[in-house]
């Protein structure tokens, strides 16, 4: 569309497209940028009439209020042990699993594999009093592991692998079959290093996903020691609704690392939310 | 004899691969399904001895008004999003597809949202909607028109959650369309420009119609976004005022984690698995009787 017609006059020095992308990027930044501010900014300043939208003065109290009056870093490190557990089991088990339903010939494949895209189905409100019960018997409730075991594999992971295993040719592994490697050493030294692509995308939805889960840690966890930043946030949320400076500053905590993450590796990022869509 | 070996060895090698993930994800939700139809069908707390009761807590979900107002919202708020959050989606989509300049920046910036938490977006959101201090209410003075309550009036609050929603979501539908997009027809679209065909032609006639599997997956996408919103609703208004913006799931939440009637829960629980279902279901038929390839 971008071709120029002869005949046509151009009414703007630029592309008319920009009018609507210009106010749209605003409208998805602007709360970003403010979140930022705010959190710079004294309580006085939010609270005034009219509020301000530029902060007068740069003041840090919201962030000294916030570690002075929450496990704000103990949940920050809670979160990276449960994301970094949660990926390393996505890596470790969607990949093996996702290799032997593309390639391995076993009795129950297909049935396995069809219980395992039908959970999709299952809505999260079912399963939340179970898993609860299931946590408190076996004694996990309270403890990072309640946050991380739903996330150590997942149905989206293993279609997701097994989709790229089918799509890579059959004459390397084929060949090392030959040349008398067993199927765990063809895995590990042939195929797996050609999965890097894949394993980056797994990585990167684990990681939005691990980080941002809510609803687990908030059912199964409430000794505030094992708290992950979001139900920290929201606890936080609860004790103080209007101290916007501190509530703004828990959340940059909780945000950045994503955000930052995101401008850095713009790319992974979006082919993972791409591959979120392409799974049909 | 070696035969029958060689199988053994094959299906141990198989489940050695696929057993460890097959367990855990079977294990944590077809167990725990069958399990909460059986706690579906008790009076229990959690605590005392679950009491059998078999359809009785079905039967009172139809007499349960407080059940009918959060299933209301519930389908108030998935007729505003999913519509809404594909229409925008799209639109995104095909501006974030043309050749212009500062393309990489406006991608960075409508996609950056998306990677907020539900949580953290919701906490914003009532920053930014807060009646007293917030920009929403700032802005439209400036603009000379009246301040609103937002998330503190019954007849907005869902409007408002749906906004939230869409700033989160709308980044993510783009993305998956413009990743269709990239690789449409280019020789259709210059031989119907050759043509003399106009750009809502092309539009309508070419583009929309290429979209249309990634518009049926983004329809059960979305109407189960929407069927489970949960993060956003317990962040910005914990289902109120009065009730106001209680939807199936934040129920749900409250009564198996506030009132602690696990039975009844998991039934009102099993009602929307089996909306769900239907509406799933429903969805991929038609779209599989219009031969839309979309699953």
């Amino acid at each position: 569309m971008s071709a120029v017609r002869p005949g046509r006059r151009r009414l703007l020095p630029f592309s008319p497209w920009h009018l609507l992308l210009m106010p749209l990027s605003l409208v998805f930044v602007f709360p970003l940028v403010q979140m930022v501010l705010t959190s710079f900014m004294t309580s006085a300043d939010i609270n005034r009439f009219p509020p301000r939208l530029i902060p007068a003065t740069l003041s840090l109290d919201g962030y000294r209020e916030l570690f002075a009056q929450s496990n704000i870093l103990q949940w920050l490190l809670n979160t990276v042990i449960v994301s970094t557990a949660s990926i390393a089991g996505h890596m470790i088990l969607c990949s093996l699993a996702g290799y032997g339903f593309a390639r391995l010939r076993f009795a129950g494949r297909t049935p396995a594999f069809f219980a395992i895209i039908a959970t999709v189905m299952v809505p999260i409100q079912l399963l939340m009093i179970p898993t609860f019960l299931m946590f408190s018997r076996l004694g996990i409730t309270d403890t990072l592991a309640a946050a991380f075991v739903p996330w150590l594999a997942s149905a989206f992971g293993i279609f997701l692998m097994r989709q790229f295993f089918l799509s890579l040719p059959k004459e390397l592994e084929e060949a090392a079959k030959l040349d008398g490697c067993g199927p765990f050493r063809t895995f590990y030294s042939i195929v797996l290093p050609l999965a890097k692509p894949a394993l980056a995308t797994l990585a990167i939805f684990t990681l939005l996903g691990s980080w941002n889960d809510l609803v687990w840690p908030l059912i199964a966890i409430s000794d505030d020691r094992f708290y992950t930043l979001q139900v920290g946030l929201t606890t936080f949320q609860g004790t103080r609704r209007t101290q916007f400076e501190q509530l703004m500053a828990g959340n940059v905590v909780a945000t950045m690392p994503l955000i930052i993450g995101f401008v850095l590796a713009q790319r992974w990022f979006v082919a993972s939310m791409a591959f979120t869509g392409v799974t049909r | 004899m070696a035969e029958r070996r060689g199988v053994l060895a094959r299906g141990l090698t198989g489940w050695a691969f696929a057993g460890p993930a097959t367990l855990l994800v079977v294990g944590l939700s077809i167990f725990p399904t069958v399990w909460a139809f059986l706690i579906s069908r008790t009076r229990w707390n959690g605590i005392a001895i679950p009491r059998p009761l078999g359809w009785a807590n079905y039967r009172l979900m139809a007499e349960d008004p407080e059940l009918w107002d959060s299933v209301r919202h519930t389908f108030v708020l998935t007729a505003l999003f999913v519509p809404s959050s594909i229409l925008g989606g799209m639109t995104v989509a095909i501006a974030l597809s043309q050749q212009v300049r500062l393309i990489k920046f406006y991608r960075t910036c409508i996609f950056v949202p998306f990677v907020a938490s539900s949580a953290a977006t919701g906490i914003l959101a009532s920053y930014v909607f807060n009646p007293q201090f917030g920009t929403a209410n700032e802005l439209l003075r400036r603009i000379g028109l009246p301040p609103q309550q937002f998330l503190e009036d019954p007849r907005q609050v869902l409007v408002v959650i749906c906004l939230i929603a869409l700033w989160g979501q709308i980044g993510f539908t783009a993305v998956v369309y413009l990743a269709r997009l990239q690789d449409r027809p280019k020789d259709l679209i210059e031989a119907a420009m050759v043509d003399g065909a106009g750009r809502f032609r092309i539009l309508w006639h070419i583009i929309v119609p290429e979209l249309r599997p990634v518009t049926v997956f983004m329809v059960v996408w979305q109407t189960i976004t929407a069927l489970q919103l949960f993060d956003l609703v317990y962040t910005t208004t914990r289902g109120g005022p009065l009730s106001s913006s209680t939807t199936i799931v934040y129920y749900v939440f409250e009564l198996a984690f506030q009132t602690r009637r696990y039975g009844y829960g998991s039934a009102v629980a099993y009602g929307l698995f089996a909306v769900t279902m239907v509406l799933t279901v429903g969805t991929i038929l038609y779209s599989r009787r219009s031969k839309v390839e979309a699953f």
